[in-house]
């Protein structure tokens, strides 16, 4: 059975920590809190066409991360690289892949980040992306071979 | 992890209630006389309060009468809070409100409009309701009624008392309803 769909109050109060300090991280202290009002203004404006209350991590999570991402590409020139994707131990993966995965069609992008940086389950990358798990892992094949024809 | 801070969570706040996006606003009035309040108010004006509220229970029970998107933000139940000092200062002998009924039956609706013409300080009995709305048999249908006032005080069921004068129940308990009608100085 479908878990039903808390109160806004309460998956506010259960995910607003974890988005802030996601945020603080991907898109520094300064930016997070505009970020963050975004974000759950946006999850607020979507939260009651919802089906239900499963993955809401996962879902606000990815809202955030779309946030960034935007906020980001407004402030760059549209494909200049950034100056070094490499990246130093212990950040977390989704940080390395977001400016990698910065040229692919947003729901390939979503699918990757989600998979590959966030080690989430394609049932669960396919209800944050409001489609199915079969979806959800085509998405991401598909970005991860765009991604390598690009790196050619 | 660093908790959220409280300007940014307020902030957030009092933006979701300005984007008119919430199906409630919620607050909590702590210390009032009566105890704890927990308060919803919708766009339409207010539509619960609740004596010595749990708060999980009472946002479930919002969101399913009224839409998931339920938050607490003190703005949109400031007007309550103020009106709700000065009654129980004793300066403040009837409401200003916009009230949303939408959610109770129409039965409901009649008998609570009725209600509303009970005057500060006085009482009325079941009977004499029931028979204000049609149907003086109805006294036991006007209780219930009254049990299930979705917003007391407000809308004053603890002035409807027994034929023999008794204060017979009240859905926030006796001792509430005693204080609100010596507050009134309905009793002594």
């Amino acid at each position: 059975m479908a878990v039903a769909m808390p109160p806004f109050e309460t998956f506010y109060d259960t995910h607003k920590d974890e988005v802030l300090a996601f945020l603080q991280r991907r898109a520094g202290r300064e930016r997070a809190d505009d970020l963050f009002q975004d974000t759950f203004l946006r999850a607020l404006r979507a939260y009651d066409r919802l089906e239900h209350g499963e993955h809401l991590r996962a879902w606000v999570l990815t809202i955030a991360g779309r946030l960034v991402i935007d906020g980001a590409r407004r402030e760059r020139p549209h494909g200049e690289l950034v100056a070094d994707p490499a990246t130093e131990d212990g950040r977390p993966a989704y940080e390395e892949l977001a400016p990698l995965t910065d040229g692919l069609p947003p729901k390939e992008r979503a699918a990757v980040v989600l998979r590959y940086g966030y080690d989430l389950g394609y049932d669960e990358i396919g209800a944050a992306l409001g489609s199915t798990e079969q979806a959800a892992r085509q998405a991401a094949s598909a970005g991860v071979r765009r991604l390598r024809k690009e790196q050619r | 992890m660093t908790p959220v801070p409280v300007t940014l969570d307020e902030r957030f706040r009092a933006a979701a209630a300005g984007s008119g996006l919430l199906d409630v606003a919620f607050d909590v009035f702590e210390d009032t006389p009566v105890g704890p309040l927990l308060v919803g108010v919708t766009d339409h004006g207010v539509c619960r309060i609740t004596f010595d509220p749990d708060p999980e229970l009472e946002l479930e029970r919002l969101a399913r009468l009224y839409g998931p998107r339920v938050l607490r933000s003190f703005r949109p139940a400031e007007r309550l809070h103020r009106e709700l000092d000065e009654y129980f200062a004793g300066r403040r002998r009837a409401f200003d409100l916009e009230l949303d009924l939408r959610v109770a039956p129409e039965y409901h609706r009649r008998v609570l409009a009725e209600l509303t013409r009970v005057e500060y300080g006085h009482t009325t009995t079941y009977g004499a309701l029931a028979a204000r709305t049609g149907n003086p048999r109805a006294a036991r249908a006007v209780g219930t009624v009254m049990n299930r006032n979705p917003v007391p005080i407000v809308l004053p069921c603890h002035r409807v008392v027994g034929a023999n004068g008794s204060l017979t129940g009240y859905g926030g308990g006796l001792d509430r309803k005693e204080l609100l009608l010596r507050l009134e100085g309905a009793i002594l």
